[in-house]
């Protein structure tokens, strides 16, 4: 494919296969993973689903090393554990739920804090850093607001810097936790859309959080369920959502109707009204 | 690249701000340093010759090297220029350039834009030093050094150093625990500071005339003495901008780009209460310039570190020579305290930069 050389952006070794095995975080004395066992394939999107509290935030935040933990997390095979934060940070990318936007920076300046892994923490951003931010503004559609101010976007467009920032990092896995919470219906599909895209570009890795159960299902290849910090359910879309998981894990009455772009989930209003 | 981004093409967006570069507004600011400083010497009860002391200045750098200049100051005019005015408003430079730096990294570190370098307790824990002994020590200095400054700036390394290690009991790299640690550590420092004050009426004076901040004293002994604090501390600052930079998104994010949030916090702290305390222990306590230098210098280049660290240097220096200029000059012979000119000046100005501000969104 002559399109890994369009895009000076594209990460440098395709996605990478992401293992965690056995991995079991707490709060303070109160456990909220137990002995998580998760494997992601190459150029995989898998999306972790799960009610409220069933530690979904912190399996991500625990496989990135923000959270202490117990059990490995392994990048193709290398274990995270113990590597060097650059490092790390040179394979795994993350866009939190409610990303902290600097103020009085332009989206510009921002989308280049991802180069921060690619040189020495005091040093200025070099021309490859410079070309890498311009392509990755190109495709993400942030380039006719690089000079503005980051806090001054949409909603929507400041999702798509954040996960342009991300992006710049040039990793081999991107973890995106709620990347659609903030956003409305159509928005939502557009990031989405664009994290698909680049997937199957790029070939990258993809790990995400989702609460919507139907856009989990039509852009995952493959979902998680979690409960009460175990993975409860794990497999395809269809095999995932069932109206019997639904109403065991998440006590919600749903049908489960199977469309042309995977299983949709749809709400039952009980009928004692 | 051939794509195009959707919705760019053809459309007229909003007139992008234009780009912003560091260099003309660093080179401005040092301008403004630089003439802040000669006004700073050509202004006094003994007005100088500005063209006489711009040429006494480099026939002192060029004596070394064994070149005179002719028509350099002699006898008196020489002597207040190189042993009152120069001492003075280079240590007025130092000393708003290390509160002003500090007050940006203070600010970053907590993103929290009402943060100064007094905020963690280094003013209480200096005035309480500073009291302490102008109240009770038999002593006026230990070597060369006046036992005001080295009890203030003490007290101010410690004050800072209670608030951390409680901060950090309590609620280890938790920023708003640490934030309250110092509002606890500072209510009770300044508490103690005010006892042994009542108790000793008699230096009332001399503890105020502390408390508000001055330079009056200046001498090039000081200006040695502070340096290499000063200097090492900014130093270490001016290093941290980009990894502040990179702070300011939060610290999960920080630590997903290979920064290590709790240790960058830690030695910005420990960089800034030294500046703070190095600048506290000569001047007093003088308010505002580490609080509002920061930013006006953001309005002026943006938010991002890399340029407000350097920027607040600059400015910071020249604003505090300014200042100190006017101390000498409004009510002369009589001197004002320097703290109350940061606030005269600085609090209107500051008013006003916030009204154009917000006329302009």
């Amino acid at each position: 494919m002559s399109r890994r050389t369009a895009h000076a952006a594209a990460p440098v070794a395709g996605g990478a296969r992401v293992e965690v095995l056995g991995l079991s975080a707490a709060y303070g004395r109160t456990r909220v993973l137990d002995s998580v066992r998760l494997t992601v394939e190459p150029g995989g999107w898998l999306a972790v689903i799960g009610p409220n509290g069933s530690g979904k935030s912190t399996l991500l935040r625990s496989v990135l090393g923000f959270h202490p933990h117990q059990g490995q997390v392994r990048v193709d095979g290398v274990p995270t554990t113990g590597m060097p934060r650059r490092e790390r940070a040179l394979s795994m990318a993350y866009a939190p739920q409610a990303p902290v936007l600097p103020e009085g920076v332009t989206t510009r300046e921002y989308v280049t804090l991802g180069r921060t892994p690619h040189r020495p923490l005091l040093a200025a951003p070099r021309g490859v850093d410079r070309q890498v931010v311009a392509d990755v503004m190109d495709r993400l559609g942030l380039a006719p607001m690089a000079e503005r101010q980051l806090t001054t976007l949409s909603g929507g467009e400041q999702q798509r810097a954040v996960l342009a920032r991300a992006l710049a990092q040039q990793p081999r896995v991107l973890f995106l936790d709620e990347p659609t919470a903030a956003l409305d219906l159509g928005h939502a599909q557009q990031v989405l859309d664009l994290v698909d895209r680049l997937r199957r570009q790029d070939g990258l890795t993809v790990v995400s959080t989702l609460h919507d159960l139907t856009l989990a299902g039509q852009y995952a290849d493959r979902l998680a369920l979690l409960s009460d910090g175990r993975v409860v359910a794990e497999g395809s879309p269809a095999e995932v959502l069932t109206a019997q998981a639904l109403s065991t894990h998440y006590g919600a009455r749903a049908e489960v109707v199977h469309g042309p772009s995977g299983p949709a989930v749809l709400p039952v209003r009980s009928i004692d009204g | 690249m051939t794509t195009t981004a959707p919705g760019a093409a053809g459309t007229v967006v909003a007139p992008p701000a234009r780009r912003r570069r560091a260099w003309p507004a660093l080179a401005g600011a040092g301008l403004a340093l630089v003439l802040a400083l000669l006004a700073g010497v050509w202004v006094g009860a003994l007005p100088l010759p500005p063209g006489a002391v711009v040429v006494t200045l480099l026939d002192r750098v060029l004596g070394p090297l064994g070149i005179t200049l002719p028509g350099a100051l002699e006898g008196t005019e020489a002597a207040v220029l190189m042993e009152l005015r120069l001492p003075r408003v280079l240590l007025a430079a130092l000393v708003g350039a290390g509160l002003a730096v500090s007050g940006a990294a203070y600010q970053g570190v907590f993103r929290n834009p009402l943060a100064d370098p007094y905020l963690l307790g280094a003013a209480a824990g200096a005035g309480l030093g500073a009291t302490v002994v102008i109240a009770w020590s038999p002593v006026q200095s230990v070597g060369p050094i006046g036992i005001v400054p080295l009890a203030a700036f003490v007290g101010a390394l410690v004050g800072v150093g209670c608030a951390v290690a409680l901060g950090t009991v309590a609620g280890g790299s938790h920023t708003p625990t640490l934030l309250l640690a110092g509002v606890a550590v500072a209510a009770f420092l300044a508490a103690a500071q005010t006892l042994v004050q009542q108790q000793n009426t008699d230096d009332l004076r001399e503890i105020y005339g502390w408390l508000l901040g001055q330079l009056g004293n200046s001498q090039w002994s000081d200006v040695v003495l502070v340096l290499p604090y000063l200097g090492v501390a900014c130093l270490v600052l001016l290093l941290c901008g980009r990894a502040l930079d990179v702070l300011a998104v939060g610290d999960d994010e920080a630590s997903s780009l290979g920064v290590h949030p709790g240790r960058l916090r830690l030695l910005v702290i420990l960089a800034a209460s030294l500046a703070t305390a190095t600048a506290v222990a000569v001047s007093g306590l003088i308010g505002f310039v580490g609080l509002v230098v920061p930013h006006i210098v953001r309005r002026l280049v943006g938010g991002s570190h890399a340029r407000v660290l350097p920027m607040s240097v600059l400015v910071g220096g020249a604003f505090l020579v300014l200042a100190d200029l006017l101390a000498r000059v409004v009510l002369a012979p009589a001197e004002l305290p320097i703290g109350v000119v940061t606030a005269f000046i600085g609090a209107p100005f500051f008013a006003g930069l916030l009204w154009v501000g917000a006329r302009r969104r």
